[in-house]
């Protein structure tokens, strides 16, 4: 692929980096539910006119051929909408794929509230707390556009099936060649020692770091984690964020229910840490449409949001 | 075609095969003995004739596959492959039983000589469908496909989308079976979605499709598949079968999709089809 700061959209950057693995591995096959020209399909389908089928308005099918193909001895990478790629297609990638113990790797585009202009119908919040029934199922939501390309080239290598939520449109360059990207192993995107921020994806990234400068300016030393493998959890990252700072804020573009927050508080409730905790989610609510910075504040999806709990928490 | 000593053969391993099949359900007291017994013919037929396996090696990739999409009859498979040697005829009486390798609808994560997983109606042909698309991308010319949907089954309408996909992708290494039984789990399929006009069906979705008006007939079978694979569609095989056929105390009932069998009944049951065969062969 090109050089990554060449890229305008995280689709296409994520589109190069499996059109990479494909070069290299023969048994790499992409297949489309009609939205490929959406993710950028299209240019592995020119590059692999013989590995790549749009297989029609029909995911559920799609997710079980893919399972069928894997047991022939093929790695299925299939994409739609995160909603569609989850909700739509959920008992076939269930049985059809992880009860058959098969290997398919599963790009949900558009994660919660960036669905945006196509609104509610198509805003997955409960994709999460879905695929973390799958047993094994890798999740993982990356923050920027190098950690995408180096996850989903981890996760093939990995060799176990896999959600991924990714943003389609824009892009954002977080972390420089130094910083080790390690599916399963979350990064400290910030120290600090009063409260630990985890927070998954793009958008929430974005806010905890945006939280974090507030916070500092009113002395609260706020640490920033990126937890972009949700599953399988980084325990050690954070457990120790939860010693050492005593206070956790989660927050995620999604539902809390099965989700990012409700697994670490499990896991800090069970590992016996004394911890206070909130938690930055959507609620108890539908999605709805509108521009990301409407959606941001009426679903208190906000750095301002993030701070405002980080503070009652000291 | 078949020789006469191939059809006796064959009605040999059928009889024995059903057979052996009541006294697995006996075995556990009761399981889907409807479904299984309407395939029967067909499984033997593939198993015994037409599919390039081997049973020393299951995992063989250029094998053809077989998916059982109507997953609840995987006692009749499990019959024909501890016949074919895939695994100890002693494994049969296991079946359902906790720890088993032999689950009430099929697993290819547990039992040798399975090839995909089904029990969840409908996911079994879109697999059947992936599996026949890998062959050829991975350039296995000799290599087919095949597949058994039910009747009922096809009130699914995953089953439609597979069948799209598959007659848009021109998959003519992959034939498929309608075991048109007339009846599912609550009723006859008559009373619930009438399943008529299925060639029609799968001819207008890109198929070449055949009805074989008795599916318990070998020559009937073998004259279909053989005219699989002539041209650039894939095949649907409607057979017109009777459930329960071959378990007599079910056939022509209401409600024989699962049934209670016990000792005593198998040996009934045994004994009224050996006759019954005894007499025809």
């Amino acid at each position: 692929m090109k050089e990554l700061i060449e890229y305008k959209n995280y689709r296409d950057a994520l589109i190069a980096a499996i059109a990479d693995l494909a070069r290299e591995h023969q048994d790499i096959v992409f297949l489309d539910a009609d939205v490929s020209s959406c993710i950028g399909s299209t240019a592995f389908q020119k590059e692999f006119p013989d590995r790549f089928f749009n297989v029609g308005i029909a995911e559920a099918n799609m997710a079980a051929m893919a399972g069928g193909m894997a047991s022939a001895g093929l790695t299925p990478f299939i994409h739609s909408f995160g909603v569609f790629a989850s909700r739509r297609m959920y008992d076939q990638l269930f049985l059809s794929v992880g009860y058959t113990l098969q290997t398919v790797h599963v790009i949900g585009s558009d994660p919660g509230i960036v669905a945006q202009y196509n609104g509610g119908t198509h805003m997955p919040f409960e994709d999460i707390a879905l695929m973390r029934q799958i047993p094994d199922m890798v999740v993982y939501e990356p923050s920027d556009a190098r950690s995408l390309c180096s996850l989903v080239k981890q996760v093939y290598d990995n060799g176990v099936l896999s959600y991924l939520r990714t943003p389609r449109k824009g892009i954002s360059f977080r972390y420089p060649e130094s910083v080790e990207i390690r599916l399963g192993k979350a990064i400290t995107a910030r120290e600090g020692s009063d409260v630990a921020i985890i927070a998954t994806g793009v958008h929430m990234m974005n806010q905890a770091m945006l939280a974090a400068d507030s916070l500092a300016q009113k002395g609260i030393s706020a640490r920033v984690i990126d937890l972009h493998t949700i599953r399988p959890l980084d325990t050690e990252t954070v457990e120790k964020a939860a010693r050492e700072t005593g206070r956790i804020i989660v927050c995620e573009n999604g539902r809390y229910p099965g989700g990012t927050g409700e697994m670490i508080a499990a896991h800090i409730l069970r590992a016996g840490i004394p911890c206070r905790a909130d938690f930055v989610n959507v609620g108890d609510r539908y999605g709805e449409v509108g521009p990301l910075d409407y959606l941001a504040r009426s679903f208190d999806l906000t750095a301002e949001n993030i701070a405002a709990k980080a503070e009652k928490l000291m | 075609m078949i020789s006469s000593e191939e059809l006796k053969m064959l009605r040999k391993e059928a009889l024995d095969a059903r057979i052996k099949l009541i006294r697995e359900i006996a075995s556990f007291g009761s399981g889907h003995i409807g479904g299984s017994m309407s395939i029967m013919e067909t499984l033997v037929y593939l198993y015994y004739h037409e599919m390039r396996i081997d049973p020393s090696r299951p995992d063989w990739k250029e094998r053809d596959r077989l998916v059982l999409s109507k997953g609840h009859s995987g006692p009749a498979l499990y019959a024909i492959l501890a016949k074919k040697g895939y695994f100890d005829e002693s494994l049969l009486s296991t079946l359902n039983k906790g720890g088993t390798s032999l689950p009430s609808h099929v697993d290819m994560t547990k039992t040798p000589g399975i090839d995909f997983t089904a029990g969840s109606l409908g996911q079994g042909i879109s697999a059947a469908v992936g599996i026949a698309l890998a062959q050829r991308v991975q350039h296995m010319d000799g290599s087919r496909t095949f597949a058994i949907v039910g009747d009922g089954e096809s009130q699914e309408g995953e089953v439609w989308e597979a069948a799209e996909v598959a007659g848009a992708l021109k998959l003519s290494n992959l034939i498929a079976f309608t075991d048109l039984n007339g009846q599912q789990l609550d009723d006859y399929t008559d009373n619930i979605i009438p399943m008529h006009h299925l060639r029609e069906r799968y001819e207008t979705f890109g198929w070449q499709a055949v009805d074989v008006m008795n599916g318990h007939d070998y020559e009937e079978i073998a004259k279909a598949v053989a005219l699989a694979g002539k041209d650039d569609r894939p095949t649907m095989i409607i057979l017109h079968t009777v459930k329960s056929f071959g378990y007599i105390p079910g056939e022509n009932i209401k409600n024989n999709h699962s049934m209670s069998i016990t000792a005593e009944g198998a040996d009934d049951a045994i004994e009224m089809l050996n006759k019954r065969e005894g007499g025809a062969m």
